[in-house]
């Protein structure tokens, strides 16, 4: 218990000292993590309202992939996208191995199915009930998936918060494309998996509280800005 | 501008999933008037608006308008039996099918204003549309429908779940369209609203059109006994 405790007290201290290691590497992980968010949510959204209100051949198929992308292994992911990267891949030109850079390609291919799906699935049950409307209103195929993710948005942030919450617990693939280096791309997650292994409780722990007070602030704050309350009718 | 109407069925027929629905419909709705659809639940009054409207595919036989069904397309709303709302203000709600339309968004937002005290919506344009009451809505489906001013407006029973003043309040809107040269094609149950709306009647039976007349001889001699004991309020099979 003792272990416990001293790990607590460890934490607050870096946490209300400022201590700048801890500051650098909670940005960097905010930095990559929203960065990717916002990405994964410009191609998810669009893609599943897109699939919610098209019927094509092999739509099912396309949909039942789709789900089961979201179980995506990370490490999987991980190495693709370092195979990719490195010197001799397809994108080895671009020199962005063990960079943010590499980290947020990573979590966007983790994290847009996941959006994707969730999306998909609630603009689904908002066209089912817009159909007609929009239909009888001759409303063109873009002018009804603006539509729906406009109307749907307080829903869709649920969408989107689960992308965050997957992206910034992520560390198998961001450990193998950033390589988990001091200063330039460490960040919560592997910082926390480096500091255990080297036996820095305190220090691995106060990363672990920063890690959930971030996820639960951003979600209150999403929830409270979107005022996704609202459109509750009872 | 060139009318859209008159609208003409030929063996219009509208199946779903190998049963059919309504069908074959030869008829033609002429550029004014007040055609009231009439008949048991189950005869085909709401495939056939939805047919007229193009929400149902034709499986057969044609539905066509004096212009292109694109350029039709654009001069006609619906409204529905359960009125759909958007979940938006009611501000909002109205100002949608204008901005659909390319209109600017102040100007959209300003006929969405006037539009709404008209319908003695003024007090609730700043309401969530999905809160209000049914008779509110039903204002508003029916607002929306005619804020684009719309050649023809198609209407399933728009009065079926409200009130006595509810259901004037409607009738009152829609006497007032029609007197703004709106074609007015509705569905309902309501023999005392034909009788009091109406000019002609189309009473529908087993998917076919049974009987179709002007709305007095309709209801004063019936010319077969199924609309007679429809009119008196016999269980008609």
């Amino acid at each position: 218990m003792n272990g416990y405790a001293d790990g607590f007290w460890g934490a607050w201290v870096l946490i209300f000292t400022f201590d700048p290691a801890l500051y650098e590497i909670i940005l960097l992980s905010l930095q990559v993590t929203v960065s990717a968010v916002i990405v994964a949510s410009l191609i998810g959204l669009p893609m599943g309202a897109w699939l919610a209100v098209n019927r094509f051949k092999f739509r099912r198929y396309v949909i039942a992939v789709l789900n089961a992308l979201m179980g995506l292994p990370p490490v999987v992911v991980g190495l693709f996208v370092y195979m990719a990267l490195s010197r001799a891949g397809p994108l080895g030109g671009f020199g962005l191995l063990f960079s943010p850079s590499a980290m947020i390609i990573a979590q966007v291919i983790i994290v847009t199915p996941l959006i994707a799906s969730i999306s998909h699935q609630t603009i689904r049950d908002l066209w089912a009930e817009y159909h007609d409307l929009l239909i009888s209103m001759n409303a063109t195929r873009g002018q009804r998936i603006m539509a729906l993710l406009w109307d749907g948005k307080r829903s869709l942030l649920t969408a989107t918060l689960a992308g965050f919450g997957r992206a910034i617990g992520e560390v198998g693939a961001i450990m193998i494309v950033g390589g988990n280096i001091e200063h330039a791309t460490r960040v919560l997650t592997t910082a926390i998996a480096l500091e255990t292994g080297k036996g820095n409780f305190s220090f691995a722990m106060g990363l672990g509280l920063v890690l959930i007070m971030i996820a639960v602030i951003i979600n209150l704050a999403i929830h409270i800005a979107g005022k996704t309350e609202r459109a509750s009718t009872w | 501008m060139v009318s859209i109407l008159p609208l003409t069925l030929e063996n219009a027929t509208a199946h779903m999933r190998g049963k059919k629905l309504v069908g074959p419909v030869s008829l033609t709705l002429a550029p004014t008037g007040f055609t009231m659809v009439i008949g048991p639940n189950g005869a085909g009054k709401t495939t056939l608006l939805r047919l007229m409207h193009g929400l149902q595919r034709c499986s057969g036989g044609t539905v066509a308008w004096a212009l292109p069904a694109t350029e039709a397309r654009t001069r006609q709303a619906f409204v529905f039996q359960s009125p759909i709302m958007m979940r938006r203000k009611v501000r909002d709600s109205l100002a949608y099918p204008l901005r659909l339309r390319g209109m600017g968004k102040a100007a959209a937002l300003e006929k969405a204003s006037h539009c709404a005290a008209s319908f003695g919506l003024a007090g609730l344009l700043d309401s969530w549309a999905p809160m209000l009451s049914g008779g509110e809505k039903q204002k508003l489906s029916l607002a929306r429908a005619l804020i684009i001013e719309p050649e023809i407006l198609f209407l399933d029973e728009p009065c079926a779940s409200l009130d006595g003043r509810a259901t004037r309040e409607i009738e009152t809107i829609l006497q007032q369209a029609q007197a703004g040269g709106t074609r007015l094609v509705m569905s309902t149950h309501d023999m005392g609203q034909a009788r009091r709306l109406a000019q002609d009647i189309i009473f529908m039976l087993h998917g076919a059109v049974h009987e179709q007349s002007d709305v007095e001889p309709f209801f004063t001699s019936p010319q077969t006994t199924e609309a007679t004991a429809f009119i008196n309020g016999d269980i008609v099979e």
